[in-house]
C-alpha cells in the first residue's frame, strides 16, 4: 500500500470525565472488547497499510499498555509497523505550535517511508470504513486532499461538535464549517499526498499555524481541491458520557452491530485469555453484548458487558455498561450506570442513572 | 516433549482432518491447549511437539507458540514430524520410538530431566512441582498418577507400589489389578538414562516401542528407582465422544472442579479475534458456556458454544457441543449432540437422541449439511 497512516490525538478533549480522569479518549474502553482506538487502527491495517504512527500528548499509559508493539494489529513487522509518539522533542531551534509540533518533530516518520499518500484520522468516529476505498477515489479524483465524511438522517446532540462539509454535486468541497444544521458530518480523516503535506507543514510553521487541518487546510478551502468521500456504512460519534453512552447501547441494534463488525473488515483487539462467557443456572440476559470471562447468575437486559465481569445472583443490570472485571454482587441494582474497569459493587446496593445522563462510577471504585 | 501424533481413532468424525491433540474442547480451546498451557504456567521454556497423524491444523494451530509464551529466543516450541535420514528414516513407530528419533533435538539443549507429556488429556498440572519430587526421592524416573476407582482399573496402566511410593510392578491393563494407581502418561526422566534406555530398546527387535509396555517395565527390571507421583485434581482422557461431551458438560457446574476461570492458571489458546457475543431479545440462556461472535436468539440450556455459532429464533439446544461458525437456523432442537465445525443446521430440523437408548450422543460431522425439517436420530 502506497499510503502511511497518522492518528492524531493532539486535538482531542478528555471529553469523556470520570473516564478520562486517567486515560486518553482514543484509549477508553468500547462495545464489550474494544477501546476506541481500535476501530481506525483496524480499518488502517485492513486497507494493508505498514506504517502508522499515533501522535498522542497525555494519559497515553493505558493506551501503550493496550497497543505494545501492534502485534495484534499484524503490525510488529521487521519494517515500518507501529510507531507511538508521545510528546519528546527539546529542539531550541522549534517554533512550531499545537499539532504541528508532533509533525514537525517526527518529520523522520515520514522521510523514512516509501509511502506517497497519508490518511491522517482521530479516534472519536465509530466506523468501519475501507480505506482502500477512499485511497483509490482520492488517486482518481486527484484531489490535493480528500475529506472523509458521513451523511447523517438526523442531526444529534454529538454532532453539534462536529465540523460538516459543503460538498458540491461533483464531489468537491466548498467549505468546511461549523454550522449547525448541516448533515454532512466530517469525519475527521483525510488523505493527502505525502510531500504536498511537508510542503503545508514548513508553511504553517512560519505563519504560527496551531492546528494542522484547520490552519493549513480548511482555511484553503477556496484555492485548494478538496474532494469528499462519503462513508455509508454505520457510525456513531463519541464525544461525550451521552454520546459514549448512546453509542454503546446503539451496537444492541443488530443491524448496526453486524454492519460495524463486517466479517470482511474485522476489527481487532488486544487479546485476552479469557475462556468463554458463563451463563449459570437461573441467569436471564436478553438484548446484550457480552465479553468473554463472564460470569452470569442474575438478570441482563439491554447492556453491555466487558471481558470478565461477574454478576450475581439477584443482581439486576439494566440499560447499562459494565467494563472489565466489574463485580456486581448479589441482589444490588443498576439502571443506566456505567460502571469503569475494576468496580465492585456490593450486595443489595441500587445504582440508577438517567436515560439522558448516565450515572459514572470511576475506576476501582467499592460501592 | 509433547506426543500429538495420535490418530484418535475412537473419537471418529472429529479425527477424520486433525489429529486428536487439536479436537475442540471447552468452548473455545484444542485439547492441546491443556498441556501446553501448563507448560507455561510450570515455567518450562522449551517444549518438543512430536506430531505424525493429520498434522495440518496442529502445525498452523500451534505455529511459533506464541499464545503460550513459546516464542522464545532460545528455546520455545519446535514440530518434531518424523523425518528422513541418510539411512532411510521411518515414521515413529511408538512413543518411545517418537522420542528416540528425537534425541538430538533434546540434547541441543543438554537437559538434566525430559518431561514426557502427551496431548490428550484435560487437567492442570504444576510439572515442576513434579521435577522437584523427582529431584527429592532421587529418582531415576517418575511417573505421574492418579487414583482410580478400583473397578475400572483394567482399563489403564497400573503402578504397585511400596508405602513410600516407590514402583515395585507396572501392569498394563490387568485384569486383576493388585492397585488403584493408574498412569497418566506422564513421566519425568534423566535424559542420560532416558537416552541410554532408548538406544537400548531400538535395537530390541521384540520391542513395541512404547514407555508402557516396553521402556519402564525393562528399567523397573534393571533395578531402577521408579517412582509413583501423585496427583489430584480433575483429569480426563477424553479419547472418545462419551469422554468428550462429558468433560464439556463438566465444565457447565456452577463450580466445576475443573476452573477455567482461574486467573492463577490460565488455559491460554489461539484467540480468534471476533466481536462480542450478541444476546438476541428473546434467547434463554442457562448453564452454558458461549464464546465471541456467537449470535443466540434460541434457548440454550446446558450447553457449550464455540466461538462464532448463530442460533436462531425458537430453537432449543439442550445438553449439547456446538463447535465454531455452526449456522443453526429457527425452530431447531438439538439434545445431547456434538455438531462438527462451519455445519449448517436449517430451520426446523430435529437432532434428538435415539428414543430407545438416551445414552447415545449424535455426533454431525463438520461441514455438515441438515437440510429443513430434516429429523436426525442416529450418527451420521
Amino acid at each position: 500500500m502506497n499510503m502511511m497512516g497518522v492518528i492524531n490525538l493532539d486535538n482531542e478533549k478528555d471529553f469523556l470525565n470520570e473516564l478520562t480522569y486517567f486515560r486518553c479518549g482514543a484509549a477508553v474502553p468500547f462495545a464489550g472488547r474494544y477501546r476506541l482506538i481500535d476501530f481506525v487502527l483496524s480499518s488502517m491495517t485492513n486497507a494493508h497499510l505498514n506504517e502508522i504512527a499515533v501522535f498522542t500528548r497525555s494519559k497515553y499509559r493505558s493506551l501503550n499498555d493496550h497497543l505494545g508493539k501492534g502485534k495484534c494489529w499484524d503490525l510488529d513487522i521487521k519494517h515500518g509497523g507501529l510507531f507511538i509518539l508521545p510528546p519528546d522533542w527539546n529542539d531550541p531551534t522549534d517554533i512550531s505550535k499545537g499539532d504541528l509540533q508532533h509533525f514537525h518533530n517526527n518529520l523522520d516518520f515520514f522521510h523514512r517511508s516509501k509511502a506517497e499518500y497519508v490518511i491522517i484520522s482521530g479516534s472519536q468516529h465509530v466506523c468501519n470504513v475501507d480505506y482502500e476505498d477512499a485511497y483509490q477515489q482520492h488517486l482518481q479524483s486527484g484531489a490535493d486532499v480528500t475529506v472523509i465524511y458521513k451523511k447523517v438522517d438526523r442531526l444529534e446532540t454529538e454532532h453539534k461538535q462536529c465540523q460538516k462539509l459543503d460538498v458540491q454535486a461533483d464531489g468537491r468541497v466548498l467549505e468546511i464549517t461549523n454550522e449547525e444544521y448541516n448533515n454532512n458530518i466530517y469525519m475527521n480523516m483525510y488523505i493527502i499526498n505525502k510531500s504536498f503535506l511537508l510542503q503545508l507543514l514548513e508553511e504553517g510553521i512560519a505563519y504560527g499555524a496551531s492546528h494542522f487541518f484547520n490552519d493549513c487546510i480548511a482555511s484553503k478551502v477556496k484555492s485548494l481541491n478538496i474532494q469528499a468521500y462519503e462513508y455509508t456504512g454505520v457510525h456513531s460519534v463519541i464525544n461525550s458520557v451521552e454520546s459514549y453512552y448512546k453509542g454503546n447501547l446503539q451496537l444492541l441494534d443488530r443491524k448496526f452491530y453486524q454492519d460495524l463488525f463486517d466479517k470482511e473488515l474485522t476489527v481487532f483487539t488486544k487479546v485476552k485469555d479469557e475462556p468463554p462467557a458463563k451463563y449459570l443456572h437461573g441467569s436471564k440476559v436478553t438484548n446484550s453484548i457480552v465479553g468473554n470471562g463472564c460470569v452470569i447468575e442474575g438478570t441482563v437486559e439491554n447492556s453491555i458487558l466487558f471481558r470478565g465481569v461477574k454478576v450475581e445472583k439477584g443482581a439486576v443490570i439494566k440499560n447499562s455498561i459494565i467494563m472489565q472485571r466489574g463485580v456486581i454482587k448479589e441482589g444490588s441494582v443498576m439502571e443506566h450506570v456505567i460502571l469503569d474497569k475494576d468496580v465492585s459493587v456490593t450486595n443489595g446496593k441500587r445504582l440508577i442513572g438517567n436515560e439522558q445522563i448516565p450515572f459514572v462510577i470511576p475506576k476501582r471504585k467499592v460501592i | 516433549m509433547l506426543l500429538a501424533g495420535g490418530e484418535g481413532k475412537r473419537l471418529g468424525l472429529l479425527t477424520q482432518n486433525l489429529a486428536k491433540p487439536a479436537v475442540h474442547f471447552g468452548g473455545k480451546y484444542r485439547i492441546i491447549d491443556f498441556p501446553l498451557s501448563n507448560c507455561t504456567n510450570s515455567n518450562i521454556d522449551t517444549v518438543g511437539v512430536l506430531t505424525q497423524y493429520q498434522p495440518l491444523i496442529l502445525n498452523s494451530y500451534i505455529g511459533i507458540g506464541s499464545p503460550w509464551s513459546l516464542d522464545r529466543r532460545s528455546g520455545g516450541v519446535a514440530l518434531l514430524p518424523p523425518f528422513t535420514a541418510q539411512n532411510g528414516g521411518d515414521w515413529y513407530k511408538g512413543t518411545a520410538d517418537a522420542i528416540f528419533q528425537n534425541i538430538n533435538f533434546i540434547d541441543q539443549y543438554d537437559p538434566k530431566y525430559v518431561l514426557i507429556l502427551s496431548g490428550d488429556h484435560i487437567y492442570k498440572m504444576d510439572y515442576s512441582k513434579m521435577i522437584q519430587y523427582h529431584e527429592e526421592r532421587e529418582a531415576d524416573v517418575t511417573i505421574s498418577v492418579i487414583e482410580v476407582p478400583i473397578e475400572q482399573a483394567s482399563r489403564f496402566g497400573i503402578l504397585n507400589t511400596t508405602d513410600d511410593l516407590r514402583v515395585h510392578t507396572f501392569d498394563e491393563k490387568p485384569e486383576k489389578p493388585q492397585s488403584n494407581l493408574a498412569s497418566m502418561g506422564i513421566y519425568v526422566f534423566d535424559w542420560q538414562l532416558l537416552k541410554n534406555s532408548l538406544i537400548n530398546d531400538a535395537s530390541d527387535s521384540f520391542s513395541s516401542h512404547d514407555f508402557g509396555k516396553d521402556v519402564l517395565p525393562k528399567l523397573l527390571n534393571d533395578g531402577k528407582r521408579l517412582y509413583a507421583y501423585p496427583y489430584q485434581g480433575y483429569w480426563r482422557d477424553v479419547g472418545t465422544i462419551e469422554s468428550l461431551w462429558e468433560a464439556n458438560m463438566d465444565l457447565l457446574e456452577d463450580t466445576p472442579e475443573f476452573n477455567l476461570n482461574d486467573y492463577n492458571w490460565r488455559v491460554y489458546s489461539q484467540n480468534p479475534n471476533q466481536p462480542p457475543q450478541y444476546i438476541g431479545p428473546e434467547a434463554t440462556l442457562s448453564r452454558s458456556l458461549i464464546n465471541e461472535g456467537c449470535i443466540v436468539d434460541g434457548n440454550i440450556d446446558h450447553a457449550v458454544l464455540f466461538y462464532g455459532v448463530q442460533v436462531g429464533e425458537g430453537s432449543v439446544i439442550k445438553d449439547s457441543v456446538v463447535m465454531p461458525n455452526v449456522k443453526i437456523g429457527k425452530n431447531v432442537i438439538i439434545e445431547k449432540a456434538i455438531i462438527g465445525e462451519n455445519s449448517i443446521i436449517e430451520d426446523g430440523s430435529i437432532i434428538q437422541p435415539n428414543k430407545y437408548d438416551k445414552s447415545d450422543i449424535t455426533l454431525i460431522g463438520d461441514n455438515s449439511h441438515i437440510s429443513e425439517k430434516i429429523k436426525v436420530t442416529a450418527a451420521i
